[in-house]
This record gives C-alpha cells, structure tokens and sequence, in this order.
C-alpha cells in the first residue's frame, strides 16, 4: 500500500521525497526510467524524513530485525534499524557473504539471479522487515522474504520508497504487506 | 593515528563483536567480518555514536561511503551530522554522468565512481568505510571528491589492518 492512502495523505514531505528522486531515461537500457534516489541522499531533510516515516511506522510493532537488499537497501535499513532498536542483515548477492549462508535464486527478464543471508542472522519467530529503494516485479523482494521464511523468521512487511503505480490499491506483494511511500516520476515532472 | 579514543569501553565491545572468518575470500586471509556487529543493535549504535562524536562539530557537508559496507555506516552518520550522503560505486551502476578513479588491486586494477554534481567545490567531506587494509580505495575515493573541488576532512573506517603497509596521500586517518 501507498503511504498515502494509509495515514499520510497530503503529508508535505512525501512530495518533498518525490521531488528529491531524480529521473534518469534509459538506464541501464533502452526504454527504462531509472529512479535515482542518490539525489534523496543529498538532501538531508528529505533523506531524514524518508527514515522517519519508516521509524514512526515501525517502532511499535515489535520488529527486532531489518533486512537491507544489496545495495541500495543498504543506505537506508541501518539507519532504520538503529532508530527502532533492530538488528541489520544485510541480504547480499552471491559471493559477498563471508560465513556460511543460504541462497536463494529468483527471475530476472533475461536469466535468473542469487540472494544470500548468513546462516544464524535471524532466529526464529523473530519479527523482521524487508527494505529496498524500489519495487519493481517484486522478484528480489520475494527472494528475501523466501530467504527469512526458511530461517522461520515472520516477515511482517516489505517496505520500499519507490514502487511501481500498478502497486496502488494492493496491499500484499506475493502475500507480504508491502508499504511504498512514492510512484515513479516521469521525466516531465523533474524540476 | 588509529582509535581515537582506546579507553573508551565502547571500542573493546566493536572489537569483540566483529568476527573473523579465515581463508576468506581465499586462502591466507583472514576475513574482518562486520556483519555479526550489525546483529547487535547497542554495539552498532555505539560504532556510529563513536563516530558521531567525533565529526559533529567539524563543519562536514558531505560523508561518502564507499561501496558496498561502506553503505551500512555512512548514511546513519551522515544523518546524525546534518550531512549529505554521496555513495562511490563500482563502475556503471551510478546511473548519472560520472568521474573514474582507477585504483590498483593485489592483482590488477579497480574503479571508483561518483556522480558529478553531488559534491561541490570548498565541501568538506568524510570518507567512510568498513576497513582500511593497503588504502588504494580510500586513496582512489580521495581523488575523486579532491577532483570535485572537495576538502577531505578524514577517512573513518572501523577496523585497519596493521600488517600492511599503509599509504595515504591525506595526513589523517582514523
């Protein structure tokens, strides 16, 4: 679900979050929009408000885990996982993790690719979130959610600052709460 | 100049939680492994505090960290100084037009990318990363944010690797 249709309508700085993403057409190919949100990070009340609403989302509901997705997952889970007093897993493609892991493959458009978590990161029954800058198909997001469920962690939701508008009205992606804060832009809208 | 505060009980508790896996990623290395910390949300906090305290008063606009572990510790101080975030990246995953910086590796060479725009002239920027061994990738992330017209203030990285021989262009490192 949007953050607007669920308790931030009209909230000023998810039109400030938007407006910080800047649009980049035809990366990496032909016909794709990119969502940069490395102009986000430059903005440092926007990037705050970004973990804030996150933090004010989570901080009650007992979650003792944030996994982040490589990489840039990464640069926004830590933050949120030391706001609500969590641990932080980093979710890593092949190769990366230096202990012992377990992998999980998923579906590309050309191809497949691989997700690891370590092994003994999350216990059972612990309550996690899942985060990435964008959802797209939801494929690495089901990666990783697959990842925790077999270490029977209980992935309470999958959230993401970005997700595609076909997203909107649906409150699960492949039967995980998913909670998004902004749609893509279209190159038009960039100030 | 390295731990810059060794009696702080803090720093003894970063160290215990960080775990080595040997022959990693091959034979003879002994793996600094910062994942285990992240597992404990009060010494993962303290690591960042540690930091905090260190650059909040100096004037930083800008922390840049690098790819990929780099990306875990750079924005949580970035957000508690009041600074941007500016991530350095392997080539061709920045989406934006970019400057290079070659580095050279044990075998062969690497790259280092920023985004132009992100950093602007006189910003006075930390280098951020989870460990120091040789220094070829914090010299290469110097480079990059010096040729943006950038003062690097400091690198801080958690762990440095006293065996090797280290050599940085910049006088201070933590």
């Amino acid at each position: 679900m949007f953050a607007a249709e669920n308790g931030l309508k009209g909230d000023p700085r998810l039109q400030a979050i938007s407006q910080a993403i800047r649009v980049i057409p035809h990366f990496p190919k032909q016909g794709i929009m990119f969502q940069d949100i490395t102009t986000l990070l430059l903005n440092h009340k926007a990037f705050k408000d970004t973990v804030d609403i996150f933090v004010d989302r989570y901080r009650d509901m007992g979650i003792s885990v944030v996994a982040g997705i490589e990489a840039r997952g990464f640069m926004f889970g830590p933050s949120i996982a030391l706001a609500i007093g969590a641990k932080f897993i980093p979710l890593r493609k092949p190769g990366k993790l230096p202990g012992e892991v377990i992998s999980q493959a998923y579906e590309l458009e050309y191809g497949t690719d691989c997700l690891e978590m370590h092994v003994g990161a999350v216990l059972p029954g612990e309550r996690t979130v899942v985060i990435d800058d964008l959802v797209a198909t939801g494929g690495t997001l089901s990666a990783a959610i697959n990842l925790l469920e077999r270490m029977e962690a209980e992935v309470v939701e999958c959230a993401c600052v970005i997700g595609l508008s076909d997203l909107k009205g649906k409150r699960k992606l492949h039967g995980k709460p998913l909670y998004i804060l902004v749609e893509p832009r279209e190159i038009e809208d960039c100030c | 100049m390295s731990a810059c505060c060794n009696d702080d009980p803090r720093i003894h508790d970063i160290k215990s939680k960080i775990r080595v896996v040997p022959n990693f990623p091959k034979p003879g290395i002994m793996f600094q492994d910062i994942t285990t910390l992240l597992l404990d949300p009060k010494t993962f906090k303290n690591t960042v505090d540690l930091f905090v305290e260190r650059y909040k008063n100096k004037n930083i606009s800008v922390v840049a960290g690098i790819e990929a572990r780099g990306f875990i510790f750079g924005p949580p101080i970035a957000l508690a100084i009041g600074a941007k975030f500016v991530p350095l990246r392997k080539p061709r995953k920045l989406p934006g037009e970019v400057i290079s910086e070659e580095y050279t590796l044990e075998y062969g060479r690497d790259c280092l990318e920023m985004h132009i725009g992100a950093v602007e002239p006189d910003e006075r920027a930390l280098v951020v990363d989870d460990l120091i061994a040789t220094g070829g990738t914090l010299c290469a992330a110097m480079n990059l944010l010096e040729r943006a017209g950038a003062e690097v203030v400091e690198c801080a990285c958690l762990i440095e690797l006293p065996d090797l021989k280290v050599n940085l262009l910049s006088q201070n490192f933590t």
